[in-house]
């Protein structure tokens, strides 16, 4: 009797707490999804004209002449891409080196010092590491402005987030599989490859995923070294490209009218290609779980 | 944890602090806001600086961002002032919340065409030959179009390496327009604050940009403000003017096109390709640009005092950044032009 009464009162006030919790974070992530939607309608509303003026060329051609005024986007798309591919290209290997070192091969001696400093690292703003590049690249190493070297820099200020974040994905393995892996006589290659990489697998897509969205917004340091060249619809790293976040930011300060429909046009874009790489990236990461699980 | 409390009681205290100080000066001290035109900005920073010598209790605080932001901050009625290299289209009037807009001259300024050419000290273009150059049709520095205007002049066969502004700019706008009125049916690029430069040209981020990549590159050429080719130690080409004399880009011929320009009754005026023999034909010029029509009476009165500053006391700080004062004409006009500042409730 005394305990079916205890059972109830405490049920009762799990119960409130429990709707409050429930009422707050439903309206936490509601608000969330406002913003989203409410962003999404007045970029919408206002790169209209321009789309209305240029239709699918918009997307389709690479003449950017606000002077006429004539907007082809498609060279910045294509820079933006390009860019961030060869970022993640550069940044993948060695984030994922690093954070197998510090947690597989590494004493903890150096290891444990090293975790801070890279999580240190992954803390500081972007834009500090882009600056760096910017010096350092162009005047010490020489290159010139172009898609590569913006790609360089865009991989250096990606390497510290990526590698923080699959660190600790990759810690998440059990000690168990490993040392089973390694009773049964793996080489340390092989309990990596046997027991790490597919039980950390989709952790680690979402960790290239998250250092990819932040590559493609990145703007400052990607317009100060990528050459504000128009029409580039190239394959050689080498020549001086344009990416739409480097465009909207050299761009904005003078634009009138028509341009700026233009520039806001190009923040639409790259809203929905974050939008669709960050899908892609939970479809992958729900592919890998399905496959580690069996199923 | 504990560093960043402490960092943030700090920062409390130092925001508490300033809001107190504020507030005690709260009685007797003006602020005006302005923003705008990069170019002027120098000016605006030198000329705040002696006119709060002047002890008027006035303060002013001039954030860049460009001649477009700053048309659109007066239009939007976020600033008292603002800082434009070029006039308000037509369109965008309509959009001017405060209603009829004053336009001050303040300064003319030159802008180079500077280069980088092993052994060429002295080097002359016209309109035409600077146009071909940057629209990429002559590739060469010993090019026939070049040498025409250099007679006697020994020219190196190095490739030209074309520069300019990577972000929109007034700076670009002024020049795309001298080509553009200048070097009729050569120049396609049109005029704008930016123009499809071809791709195999080089960006610079800001005039001083533009200055660095000219500098370190041979065979480069691009258009830079004077006080950032002097800044840089540039070369700069003497142009030709429309009496058919070259001139070199210095203060007193930015000057003279100013004297030979054409000035509307509402003092909006172009000094590119002037008249008279000591023109500088590459010459932009900027304006201070607030409402006929004040809302409120102090900053009104500051707003007077503060363009009677620029346009007439402040004009001799000028020549040591390297700008150009307004030639006598103007700056009477300028200074006639003040009285049609209303304060509101004084019924002028």
């Amino acid at each position: 009797m005394n305990s079916a009464e205890t059972t109830v009162d405490l049920q009762s006030r799990r119960g409130l707490g429990d709707r409050a919790f429930a009422w707050s974070a439903g309206a936490a992530a509601g608000l969330v999804l406002l913003i989203l939607a409410l962003i999404a309608g007045s970029t919408t509303r206002n790169a209209l004209p321009v789309l209305r003026e240029m239709g699918g060329r918009f997307f389709t051609t690479s003449r950017w002449s606000p002077a006429e005024p004539i907007f082809g986007a498609l060279a910045f798309i294509w820079g933006t891409i390009f860019t961030s591919a060869i970022a993640i290209a550069i940044a993948v290997p060695i984030s994922l080196g690093v954070a197998l070192f510090m947690t597989q091969v590494a004493p903890p001696r150096l290891a444990r010092p090293l975790v801070s400093l890279i999580d240190l690292l992954a803390g500081i703003p972007s834009v500090v590491f882009g600056l760096w590049g910017v010096l350092v690249l162009s005047q010490h190493f020489n290159l010139s402005r172009s898609f590569l070297t913006a790609g360089i820099i865009l991989a250096i200020m990606i390497i510290p987030i990526i590698t923080s974040l699959s660190r600790e994905v990759i810690d998440t393995t059990p000690v168990s599989d490993k040392e089973g892996a390694l009773a049964m006589g793996a080489t340390r290659w092989e309990m990596i490859t046997a027991t790490v990489l597919p039980h950390s697998a989709g952790g680690l897509v979402g960790a290239v995923m998250l250092g990819l969205g932040r590559a493609m917004g990145e703007t400052i340091a990607a317009a100060l070294v990528i050459g504000s060249a128009l029409g580039q619809l190239t394959l050689n790293p080498f020549a001086p490209g344009n990416s739409m976040p480097a465009v909207i930011a050299n761009e904005w300060g003078e634009a009138q009218e028509l341009h700026k429909s233009a520039l806001i046009a190009l923040a639409l874009t790259l809203f929905v290609m974050t939008i669709v790489v960050n899908l892609a990236a939970t479809a992958v990461v729900e592919r890998t779980l399905k496959q580690s699980r069996g199923t | 944890m504990q560093k960043l409390k402490i960092s943030l009681c700090a920062g409390a205290l130092a925001v508490a602090g300033l809001a107190a100080g504020g507030l005690a000066r709260g009685g007797d001290t003006t602020t005006l806001n302005g923003s705008g035109s990069t170019l002027s900005k120098p000016y605006q920073e030198t000329a705040i600086e002696e006119f709060k010598k002047a002890g008027t209790g006035i303060t002013i605080n001039y954030g860049g961002g460009g001649s477009g932001k700053g048309r659109q901050d007066l239009a939007d009625l976020v600033v008292d002032f603002a800082g434009t290299d070029s006039p308000f289209k037509d369109s965008e009037l309509g959009k001017a919340k405060g209603g009829k807009i004053l336009y001050f001259p303040i300064l003319l300024s030159p802008i180079t065409v500077s280069y980088n050419l092993s052994g060429v000290d002295k080097l002359k273009l016209s309109a035409p030959t600077i146009a071909k150059i940057f629209q990429r049709e002559i590739k060469q520095w010993n090019d026939r179009a070049i040498a025409g205007d250099n007679p006697g002049v020994k020219l190196p066969d190095t490739a030209i390496v074309v520069v300019h502004r990577a972000e929109g700019s007034g700076t670009t706008q002024n020049f795309t327009e001298y080509l553009a009125g200048t070097a009729k049916g050569v120049w396609k690029l049109k005029s704008g604050s930016t123009v499809e430069w071809p791709s195999d040209t080089q960006a610079g981020q800001g005039n001083g940009g533009v200055a660095q990549i000219v500098k370190s590159t041979k065979g480069a050429i691009g258009y830079v403000d004077l006080s950032d080719a002097k800044a840089s130690g540039l070369h700069y080409a003497s142009i030709k003017n429309r009496a058919g004399k070259y001139v070199e880009p210095t203060a007193e011929g930015a000057s003279a096109a100013g004297e030979g320009t054409q000035v509307r009754d509402d003092l909006i005026f172009s000094a590119l390709d002037a008249k008279g023999d000591k023109a500088y034909p590459l010459t932009a010029q900027t304006w201070v640009i607030v409402y006929a029509k004040q809302r409120d009476r102090a900053k009104g009165e500051a707003l007077r005092k503060y363009v009677a500053f620029l346009v007439q006391g402040g004009q001799k700080l000028l020549p040591e950044i390297d700008y150009a004062p307004l030639p006598r004409s103007l700056q009477d006009k300028a200074v006639k032009q003040l009285d049609k500042i209303a304060l509101p409730g004084s019924g002028s």
